[in-house]
């Protein structure tokens, strides 16, 4: 009777399940959803303002660009691509002009390569310090996107004249950053480290938030060469600065899920599975912990890509290879991603993630690209060297 | 913000920005559906959104709830519906808009806003699309449109550099139409809850059989099997005579009038379960009662759009998808109940507890179709 009763309950329920549509919510006062930026925040306020200002001066390339950088530093802070679009809109009398004004040019190339328009934002930024030499955000745009295309010589000139114009110790991170994958990663990490001493000037006058993207780099650095101890020393240091940042703890997250340590995992990204790099991480864990959420957040995460797909979004091709090998089990859609990914994006991680799903699939020849990659630079990775042997041990 | 800073600040979302992570851009879900001369829509907008374009959260607590959108709905519709334009081989349709639901995505709460496209001439050749929602506010919004017609699904997405799109309706065979003619049918006894009510009302009894002052389960399936085809047999018969009447234009009757008959027609045989005076003659009530739900069925056909050249088409097609809908029911139904009928969870619980229900929701719906207002959400 007991089975009947459940056979009879898991009807009635899946018919349930299959008429679930739109809804009429219960009362009124139901919640739907919550922002991000409430009207009443002084951040939320201070967007309005500029908005409402904008609108009445729609040709002031000044407040313009305010208003596009404020919305950009929220996407850092809340992670969400929305704002990238509602930062474009603000420019929108100059977007296609040819030779708009150099910070417009500036700030579009920033939204540019968000979008993956690496190119673009290039010929922007080139453009831009053409005109404005001495425009140390436009170098250290070019900086990045260069290391992104592992155009290293071009990095290390941005870098240079980065390290000229801003910050010593973003100077000094930016070009360990090349260093460190350009086969000197024991000189790079030593200077870096050096650097980052608490004693040392260059970090005792840095702020916050250049504190922590240097240390994010010192960390990066010290993982890839295997010392872990000193990779961790700096991931916590960083965290312990205190501030929001996603980029951070997706990597410390993959340092403690490489480290075998999942449940940390669950434990420093609880209640941040609104950004899609950080729920991939918490899948990742709650899989290897068994985890009750798992079969929840997975449903989910493979939703987001779904919808992404569906928009004819490319960004997410790394997340969403790791995702579809190591829960999906499809190995031949994760190389393709994976594939794809490294045609546009050629950073150590892009690499790993291309390495692995070669070596899942069992096809060596695919992951031809990231080995030449390797090769081409120098670059020392304990994690990439040990795949690229195991890839070459195969027939 | 001193150059120094922004370049610090820029830096520091180097990492955070190149890898493109994200929540998820904006995207709002139209589906259109061509059916006959009716082109009937569904648009699914991020209240997100919504709040950016018009603001929604009123008191600016950062909560959007469902009385603050409720306030909003008709500026809604305004909104979104000036932002998008249907033609039909090169003649503007007018766009209506329904009553609004709500809908979750995967980033959250969106609105549901129904709505028809009243076009001057039934779209033959092609249908034209222009779509400008948030196009001024955010550039990266697409608009991701599923068009059916005629038993095909075509898909395209909209954006500020394809904001006009136009769709082939390729003329289905007459077998793709009788297809999406059958798939109607199944729908609608699928989402027609007072057609499945009265189905399941008159159907609970069939494992059990009346002796004063008790129900006591049948001896075997064999005798189940015979009620449920003599009800469902009548019930098929009779709608039948009554869809295709209605639908050739043969009798017509007010459709308030069917619609509270079929409620006051499910009231009457829940009721039946718990007072029994109808015993083994249900299939009379099913009969009877059968002709009034034909009626509401047709209405639904003729709501689609009645083809011209193919109406025998559309009637066949509509008339077996209904039938083939509810012999899944019964279908799904009558192994469950012959399996329980010995339980008193079923003869108490399902057959006098679940009648009881069935006949009060059933009342509710008769005073809404009687009076003209809206109690229960389906």
């Amino acid at each position: 009777m007991r089975r009947q009763l459940c056979l009879g309950l898991i009807v009635l329920w899946s018919a349930a399940a299959a008429l679930a549509a739109p809804y009429i919510p219960a009362s009124d006062a139901v919640v739907l959803e919550r922002l991000s930026l409430r009207a009443a925040d002084p951040r939320g306020g201070e967007l309005r303002e500029l908005r409402r200002q904008l609108a009445q001066q729609p040709g002031d390339a000044g407040l313009a660009v305010r208003l596009a950088r404020r919305y950009f530093e929220e996407v850092a802070a809340e992670g969400d691509p929305r704002y990238i679009g509602y930062a474009e809109a603000a420019l929108a009398p100059w977007w296609n002009l040819p030779d708009p004004p150099t910070e417009v040019r500036v700030m579009r190339a920033v939204l540019r390569q968000f979008n993956h328009g690496f190119d673009a934002a290039r010929a922007d930024l080139a453009a831009a310090v053409v005109q404005q030499p001495s425009n140390g955000e436009a170098w250290a745009w070019l900086a990045a996107i260069a290391m992104v295309q592992a155009r290293y010589a071009d990095a290390r000139i941005a870098c240079e004249r980065v390290a000229a114009l801003g910050s010593p110790l973003i100077g000094v991170a930016c070009i360990a950053g090349v260093d460190s994958v350009t086969g000197r990663a024991g000189l790079a990490a030593q200077t870096l480290g050096e650097a980052l001493q608490p004693s040392a000037p260059k970090a005792s006058d840095a702020s916050p938030p250049e504190l922590l993207w240097a240390l994010s780099r010192l960390a990066e650095i010290e993982d890839r060469r295997g010392e872990f101890a000193a990779a961790e020393a700096a991931y916590r240091r960083a965290l312990s600065l205190g501030l929001v940042d996603g980029y951070l703890q997706a990597a410390y997250a993959d340092f403690l899920l490489d480290r075998g340590r999942p449940a940390e995992v669950l434990v420093l990204l609880k209640e941040r599975q609104r950004s899609d790099l950080l729920l991939l991480r918490l899948v990742l864990a709650a899989q290897a912990t068994q985890a009750p959420e798992f079969a929840a957040w997975s449903t989910e995460l493979a939703a987001r890509f779904d919808a992404a797909r569906q928009r004819g979004d490319t960004a997410h091709q790394k997340e969403e290879s790791r995702f579809s090998l190591a829960v999906r089990g499809d190995k031949a859609r994760a190389l393709t991603l994976a594939g794809e990914n490294f045609a546009v994006q050629r950073e150590p991680a892009d690499a790993r993630v291309l390495l692995e799903a070669a070596l899942a699939a069992g096809q060596p020849a695919a992951a031809g690209p990231a080995l030449q990659w390797m090769a081409a630079s120098g670059i020392e990775s304990r994690i990439l060297h040990s795949l690229a042997a195991r890839l070459k041990g195969k027939p | 913000m001193t150059p120094c800073r922004a370049l610090v600040a820029l830096l520091l979302w180097l990492g955070m920005a190149l890898p493109a992570l994200a929540h998820k851009p904006s995207d709002s879900y139209l589906s259109l559906r061509v059916v006959g001369a009716t082109v009937s829509g569904q648009w699914d907008i991020a209240l997100r959104d919504l709040d950016h374009a018009i603001g929604l959260d009123a008191d600016g607590n950062g909560e959007i709830t469902w009385g603050e959108l409720r306030a909003r709905h008709g500026e809604i519709a305004a909104h979104a519906l000036a932002r998008l334009s249907v033609s039909a081989d090169g003649a503007a349709c007018t766009l209506r808009a329904g009553d609004q639901q709500v809908d979750q995505h995967t980033d959250g709460a969106y609105t549901v806003l129904p709505f028809t496209a009243e076009c001057p001439l039934p779209p033959t050749q092609r249908l034209t699309l222009a779509y400008r929602l948030f196009a001024d506010l955010d550039p990266q919004h697409r608009g991701l449109l599923r068009l059916e017609a005629a038993g095909l699904t075509q898909t395209a997405i909209f954006s500020p550099q394809a904001a006009s799109q136009s769709f082939e309706l390729k003329t289905a065979s007459h077998w793709t139409q009788f297809i999406s003619y059958v798939e109607e049918g199944v729908w609608h006894i699928w989402i027609g809850f007072d057609h499945i009510l009265f189905l399941l009302s008159l159907l609970l009894p069939a494992v059990l059989v009346w002796q004063r002052p008790r129900w006591l389960p049948v001896a075997d399936f064999r005798a189940a099997f015979i009620d449920v085809l003599k009800i469902v047999t009548s019930f098929t018969v009779a709608h039948s005579i009554t869809l295709s009447l209605a639908t050739l234009g043969l009798v017509s009757l007010p459709s308030r009038l069917v619609e509270s008959a079929i409620a006051a027609s499910v009231v009457v045989v829940a009721l039946n379960n718990v007072f029994s005076w109808l015993h083994s003659r249900r299939w009379v009530a099913a009969f009877l009662f059968g002709l009034l739900h034909g009626f509401g069925f047709a209405s639904v056909l003729i709501d689609l759009g009645l083809p011209q050249g193919t109406l025998a088409l559309a009637l066949v097609g509509f008339n077996l998808g209904v039938e083939a809908g509810q012999l899944a029911i019964v279908a799904a139904f009558l192994p469950l109940a012959y399996a329980l009928r010995h339980t008193l969870f079923y003869r108490r619980g399902v057959l006098i507890g679940g009648s009881l229900l069935i006949a009060l929701v059933a009342a509710i719906w008769l005073a809404e179709r009687l009076f003209g207002f809206k109690l229960l959400p389906f």
